[in-house]
C-alpha cells in the first residue's frame, strides 16, 4: 500500500528556493520491512530533490519490479510516476525522455530488476546516453520471492538457507565503465552524506548516470556467510532468522532492526563486522583520485573487488563525453510532445505532389 | 524457330513470372517491367516471392497484367522468365498450358525438359552482356536489364516509357542511364531479330490509371504514421516490417526536418529487441507523444507482456504488425493472417486489445491514422494487422488523399488548466460512462501527478489488494472495450445483404474474393461478403452474422482464427459457418476461392443462392 503520509510541516522547516520544505518531497509511506537499506536510499532522493530546488511535478520517477522498484512510490508524491514491468524499465525511460527532453527522469532499480532480466536494457540504455539517473538498490538478493541470488551476489556469499553461491558477479559499476556511461558512481545505503551528493550529482549529469548503492537486504541477506550484509548485533539479529528459518510457522515475521551508519573519510576503509566474524569493507577514494580516467578506475575497482573491498564515492564523471539520445539525433528542442500538428503532418498538397513518385 | 501450340491471344491479359537469383538486381529490372506496363494505362499487379536470404538463393517475381483491374493472383503463368538454372525445371512445369518460356540460351537446355504444349523462346541474355560490358557484377545486372528488352519486344511495351523511366531512376547518374538503355537495346533487338514478336500476350495501351499509383502498403503505413504527426518510432528489425520503418525516417527526413535549424521534429529509436521498442512506445505515449512500433509475429510474442501492461494501465500504443508465415520462425518472407488471435487477446490475465485489418495500402495508410486516434481516444494498445503481401508488395490503388481539416483526437488529456481547477485528480474515474477515465501527461503540474502501475489499483489510480476495487476498474476496462466497438471502422458490405448466404473475410482475402464473387455470380452463384475492419465488432457485423443462414469465412490461416474470434465475440450460431482457409505462405488466388465455395456449397445452398 502506498498510504500517504500526513503533511504537518512545522514552519521552523528549513525550505529551498522553491520555498518547499523536505516534507514536499516525501511520498507514500514505505511497506519495506522495517531497518531495509532502501528506506534511507528514498530519505537521500528526498533530500538531494530538495536541494537542488526541483519542481516536484517536472520529476518523473520510473521502476521496474522488486523491492527497490516499490520505492518509487515512497518519495516526491507530486511527481508522475510509471512502476512498468520486470528489468523494462529502462525501455519505458528511453520513450518517455524521447517524447519529453525536459523533464528530469530517476529511475530506481534492483540488482534482479537490472543485472539479470533488466541487463539487457539497462546496458542499451547506457549506450543510447540516455539523460537520466539510473539508480541501482544492490543487496544481492531477491526480496519478494524470499531470498534467491542475483547476479550481483559474490562467490561464496551464502544464502539464507546455507546455499553458497558460485556464479560471478555482474559489478553494474565496471559495466557501466565498461559500457561507456558518462557518470559512474557507487554508495551504501548507510552513508546518507556521501550518498545523497551522489544523487544530486547523477541528477544534475546532462546524460546516463549510475549510482549502485549497497542497499542491505535486512529480511535475506543479512546473515551469517553473506557478502552483502549489515553488521547486526547478534542478540538483536539472530531471534528473527531463527523463527524465520527453522520453524517455518513466522516466516513473515521479521525482527525490527536498525541500519547501521558508517562514518569515514576519504581514502579510509571502514570494516563493518558480521556477527560470524566476516567483514564488509568499504573504502571511499583517494582524494586524489581522477575521476575522469575511466581506464584507471575500472582498474582501480575491479583491483579492490579482488580483495573484497567495495569502492565507493564517485568513480567516474565526464559530463563532456558524447551527446545524450537527443544531440545523437538531433531532436528538436521543443519536446516532440508539444510540437503543434500543423508542423508534423505535411498536408494535402505535399500528399499530391509526394505521390507523383509513385505513378 | 518453335511454334506456339495454342496461340491464344491475350490482350492485356496476362500473367509474367521471373524465376531469378537473388542478390542480382533482379528486382529493379522485374520493377521496371511492372512500372512500364502500369504507365502504358494497364491495370497490373506485382507480387514477390523471395527467400530468406542475401544473395545466391532462388527468388521469383509474378505480374500479372489485368484489363479488368483484378489485383489477386491470377494462378496461371502465361510467360515465364527462366533465368535461374538451379530452378529450370521446376518453372518449365509450373507454365500454364499454351505459354511461353523465354530463357538463357547462352547455356542449352536439357532436353529432358521438354514441352509440347509449350513454347520456349531462348535469348543469349549472358553471352550478349559478357561482349558488351565490362566486370562481373556489371554483367550480372545487365543481363537482367537486358531481359527488360527482350520482354518489351515479345509482349509490346513501349521502349520509350521504359526509357523514361530509366531516366528518372538514374537522373543523378546519367552514365547509368546510357548503360542500362544499351543493355535494354541489346535484348530488344535480338528479340525481333529472332523471336516471334510480338507475342500473343500482349500490352496495349489503355487508360484505366488516372488517378492511381502503385505503392507497398508499409510505405503507405509509414506516410500514414507521418500524417497523423507520430514522432516517436521504436522498433526492431525484422521481415517483413522493416520497410514500414525506414518510409517513416524517409518521410520525417523529407518532411519533418527543420529548414533554418536542421533539428529533427522526430525520432526513431531502434531498440535491442522487441521487448523494448513496446517499452519505449508506451513510455513515450505515457508522456504524451504519438509513437508506434512496427513488428511481425515473433515482436508480437515477444511484446505480450509490456501490451498486458499498456491494456492495464490505461496507455496508448499502436501496433503494427506485418504477418508472416509462422509458428516459430516460420516462413520469414511468406505471407499469411496467422496473428489474428495472438493480438486479439495479447499478454496474460483478461485482456482483449482494438485490431484493424488495412487490405490494401490505402487502408495501411488511413487505418494508421485512425489507430491514433483511437488509441489516444481509448487510452489503449491498438494492433493494425497487416500481411506480407500486402506490406512488401506494390499494390494498385488509387492516389491516397489527405483532408486538411483532419484533427487529431488526442483523447481525454486534461490541460494545465483542467487540472489546477481540480480538487483530486482521479485517474481511473468512469465519469462520462463510457469506461474511459481521464489522464493527465507527467510535468502538467502538481495535481495532476499520479503514479501508474502494472499491479492493482483502484479507481483513484493508488495501489490495491482490496477485491472490490480491483474488480472497479477491470469491469470498467470491459465497458471501455464496449465502447470501442461503437468507434472503430465499419466492416465493408457488398452485395443487397439479402442473399442467404454471405462470405465473411479480412485483410488481403479482399482482391481474390471480389474476383472470385464475379466469377461465381457468372456461374450462377450470387453472395453477399462482408470484410470486417475492426476488433471489436461492430453492430454491423453482428446483423450481417444473423441475417444470412450459410457463412462462408475465409482467411489465410489454419486454425480459422478469425471465425474462432466471431464465435467468441458475436453471437453467431457456430453450426451455420464453414471455414475456407489458405494457408501454404503464398498470396490467395480468386480460383481458390472460387473452387472451395463452389466445393462448400450443396445442392440446396446452390438454389438458394442462385434465387438469392
Amino acid at each position: 500500500m502506498s498510504t500517504p503520509k500526513p503533511k504537518v510541516a512545522h514552519p521552523s522547516l528549513p525550505r529551498n528556493s522553491l520555498g518547499l520544505t523536505r516534507r514536499d518531497y516525501e511520498g507514500g509511506m514505505s511497506t519495506l520491512c522495517a531497518g531495509c537499506g532502501h528506506d534511507s536510499i528514498t530519505a537521500a532522493i528526498v533530500e538531494a530533490c530538495w536541494g537542488l530546488s526541483l519542481e516536484p511535478h517536472r520529476l518523473v520517477k520510473l521502476s521496474g519490479i522488486g523491492c527497490s522498484s516499490k520505492t518509487t512510490a515512497y518519495f516526491v508524491g507530486e511527481a508522475h510516476g510509471f512502476n512498468g514491468v520486470h528489468g523494462r524499465m529502462a525501455s519505458v525511460a528511453t520513450g518517455a525522455n524521447a517524447a519529453n527532453r525536459e523533464l528530469t527522469y530517476i529511475g530506481v532499480s534492483g540488482d534482479g530488476d537490472s543485472l539479470s532480466i533488466g541487463l539487457g536494457q539497462l546496458a542499451h540504455a547506457m549506450r543510447r546516453n540516455l539523460n537520466m539517473l539510473y539508480l541501482i538498490e544492490n543487496n544481492g538478493v531477491y526480496g519478494l520471492t524470499k531470498g534467491q541470488f542475483s547476479a550481483s551476489a559474490d562467490v561464496g556469499t551464502k544464502s539464507k538457507k546455507g546455499d553458497a553461491n558460485t556464479q560471478p558477479p555482474v559489478d553494474p559499476a565496471l559495466l557501466a565503465l565498461s559500457l561507456g556511461a558518462g557518470f559512474v558512481a557507487r554508495g551504501f545505503s548507510g552513508d546518507k552524506p556521501q550518498l545523497v551528493p551522489l544523487i544530486r550529482a547523477g541528477l544534475s549529469h546532462p546524460g546516463f548516470a549510475l549510482i549502485d548503492v549497497l542497499s542491505p537486504c535486512v529480511t535475506f541477506n543479512d546473515h551469517e556467510g553473506s557478502t552483502k550484509s549489515y553488521a547486526f548485533t547478534r542478540e538483536h539479529y539472530h531471534p528473527a532468522v531463527e523463527a524465520d528459518f527453522h520453524s517455518g510457522a513466522a516466516a513473515d515475521f521479521i525482527a525490527p532492526a536498525e541500519s547501521i551508519s558508517v562514518d569515514y573519510r576519504e581514502g579510509e576503509e571502514v570494516v563493518v563486522p558480521l556477527h560470524d566474524g566476516s567483514h564488509v569493507h568499504l573504502k571511499k577514494l583517494d582524494p586524489g583520485f581522477d575521476t575522469s580516467d575511466r581506464a584507471a578506475a575500472y582498474a582501480y575497482i575491479a583491483a579492490k573487488l579482488k580483495e573484497g573491498q567495495y569502492v565507493t564515492g564517485l568513480l567516474h564523471a565526464d559530463p563532456a563525453a558524447g551527446g545524450d539520445l537527443h544531440a545523437a539525433n538531433r531532436t528538436s528542442a521543443t519536446p516532440l510532445n508539444r510540437l503543434p500538428f500543423e508542423r508534423l503532418s505535411p498536408g494535402a498538397a505535399k500528399l499530391a505532389s509526394l505521390m507523383a513518385r509513385y505513378r | 524457330m518453335p511454334k506456339a501450340s495454342h496461340p491464344q491471344e491475350r490482350l492485356n491479359d496476362f500473367t509474367i513470372k521471373f524465376a531469378n537469383v537473388n542478390g542480382t538486381g533482379s528486382a529493379s529490372a522485374n520493377a521496371l517491367v511492372m512500372k512500364a506496363i502500369f504507365r502504358m494505362g494497364v491495370p497490373v499487379m506485382g507480387k514477390n516471392y523471395f527467400p530468406s536470404n542475401i544473395q545466391g538463393l532462388p527468388t521469383w517475381y509474378e505480374i500479372r497484367v489485368s484489363k479488368d483491374g483484378h489485383l489477386a493472383r491470377s494462378g496461371r503463368v502465361d510467360l515465364m522468365l527462366a533465368i535461374n538454372i538451379e530452378t529450370y525445371a521446376q518453372d518449365v512445369k509450373e507454365v500454364s498450358p499454351g505459354g511461353y518460356v523465354l530463357y538463357d540460351s547462352t547455356w542449352p537446355r536439357s532436353a529432358v525438359l521438354e514441352r509440347q504444349d509449350i513454347t520456349v523462346l531462348g535469348v543469349p541474355f549472358a553471352k550478349l552482356c559478357n561482349e558488351n560490358f565490362d566486370g562481373v557484377r556489371n554483367r550480372i545486372l545487365m543481363k537482367n536489364i537486358c531481359y527488360v528488352g527482350a520482354l518489351a519486344a515479345l509482349i509490346d511495351i513501349d521502349v520509350e516509357v521504359i526509357r523514361t523511366l530509366v531516366t528518372e531512376q538514374y537522373s543523378k547518374r546519367p552514365k547509368l542511364v546510357d548503360a542500362n538503355m544499351k543493355a535494354i537495346d541489346l535484348g530488344y533487338q535480338y528479340a525481333r531479330e529472332h523471336l516471334p514478336c510480338p507475342l500473343p500476350l500482349r500490352i496495349t495501351r489503355l487508360d484505366h490509371n488516372q488517378g492511381h499509383v502503385l505503392i507497398d502498403g508499409n510505405t503507405a503505413a509509414g506516410l500514414g504514421c507521418v500524417y497523423a504527426g507520430a514522432t516517436v518510432g521504436a522498433w526492431y528489425p525484422i521481415t517483413p516490417s522493416t520497410s514500414l520503418m525506414d518510409a517513416y525516417r524517409g518521410f520525417c527526413e523529407r518532411y519533418r526536418v527543420d529548414a533554418e535549424t536542421g533539428d529533427h521534429n522526430f525520432i526513431v529509436l531502434q531498440a535491442e529487441d522487441e521487448l523494448a521498442a513496446i517499452g519505449m512506445v508506451v513510455g513515450a505515449s505515457w508522456n504524451g507523444a504519438r509513437a508506434f512500433t512496427p513488428t511481425s509475429g515473433p515482436g508480437i510474442s515477444l511484446m505480450n507482456e509490456f501490451v498486458g501492461l499498456a491494456y492495464y494501465a490505461e496507455v496508448p500504443a499502436v501496433i503494427f504488425d506485418v504477418q508472416r508465415v509462422g509458428p516459430s520462425t516460420g516462413m520469414p518472407t511468406r505471407t499469411q493472417q496467422c496473428d489474428i488471435l495472438l493480438c486479439a487477446y495479447a499478454s496474460h490475465g483478461d485482456t482483449r486489445h482494438v485490431l484493424l485489418f488495412p487490405a490494401n495500402p490505402d487502408e495501411c495508410f488511413h487505418l494508421a491514422v485512425a489507430a491514433f486516434d483511437l488509441a489516444e481516444r481509448l487510452q489503449t494498445p491498438v494492433f493494425v494487422l497487416s500481411d506480407l503481401d500486402i506490406g512488401m508488395n506494390d499494390w494498385m490503388i488509387r492516389e491516397l488523399e489527405w483532408d486538411d481539416s483532419y484533427r487529431p483526437d488526442r483523447g481525454k488529456v486534461l490541460s494545465a488548466e483542467q487540472v489546477e481547477k481540480l480538487t483530486k485528480f482521479q485517474r481511473y474515474a468512469d465519469r462520462d460512462g463510457d469506461g474511459i477515465p481521464y489522464r493527465t501527461l507527467p510535468g502538467v503540474g502538481p495535481k495532476g501527478a499520479y503514479f501508474t502501475r502494472g499491479s492493482g489499483h483502484n479507481q483513484y489510480g493508488l495501489y490495491t489488494e482490496d477485491s472490490a476495487e480491483y474488480q472497479q476498474v477491470v469491469d470498467r476496462l470491459k465497458r471501455k472495450f464496449a465502447t470501442a466497438a461503437a468507434l472503430v471502422p465499419r466492416a465493408v458490405v457488398e452485395g443487397p445483404g439479402t442473399r442467404p448466404i454471405g462470405v465473411v473475410s479480412v485483410g488481403s482475402c479482399d482482391s481474390p474474393i471480389r474476383e472470385a464473387l464475379g466469377q461465381l455470380e457468372r456461374c450462377g452463384v450470387a453472395l453477399d461478403y462482408l470484410r470486417v475492419r475492426a476488433f471489436p465488432f461492430g453492430a454491423e457485423v453482428e446483423a450481417f452474422l444473423a441475417s444470412h443462414s450459410k457463412l462462408l469465412v475465409v482467411e489465410q490461416n489454419r486454425d480459422a482464427q478469425l471465425r474462432a474470434l466471431l464465435v467468441l465475440e458475436t453471437a453467431v450460431e457456430k453450426a451455420k459457418i464453414t471455414s475456407i482457409l489458405h494457408y501454404d505462405g503464398m498470396p490467395m488466388t480468386a480460383g481458390f476461392v472460387t473452387d472451395a465455395v463452389l466445393a462448400a456449397l450443396g445442392g440446396s445452398d446452390r438454389r438458394a443462392a442462385a434465387a438469392g
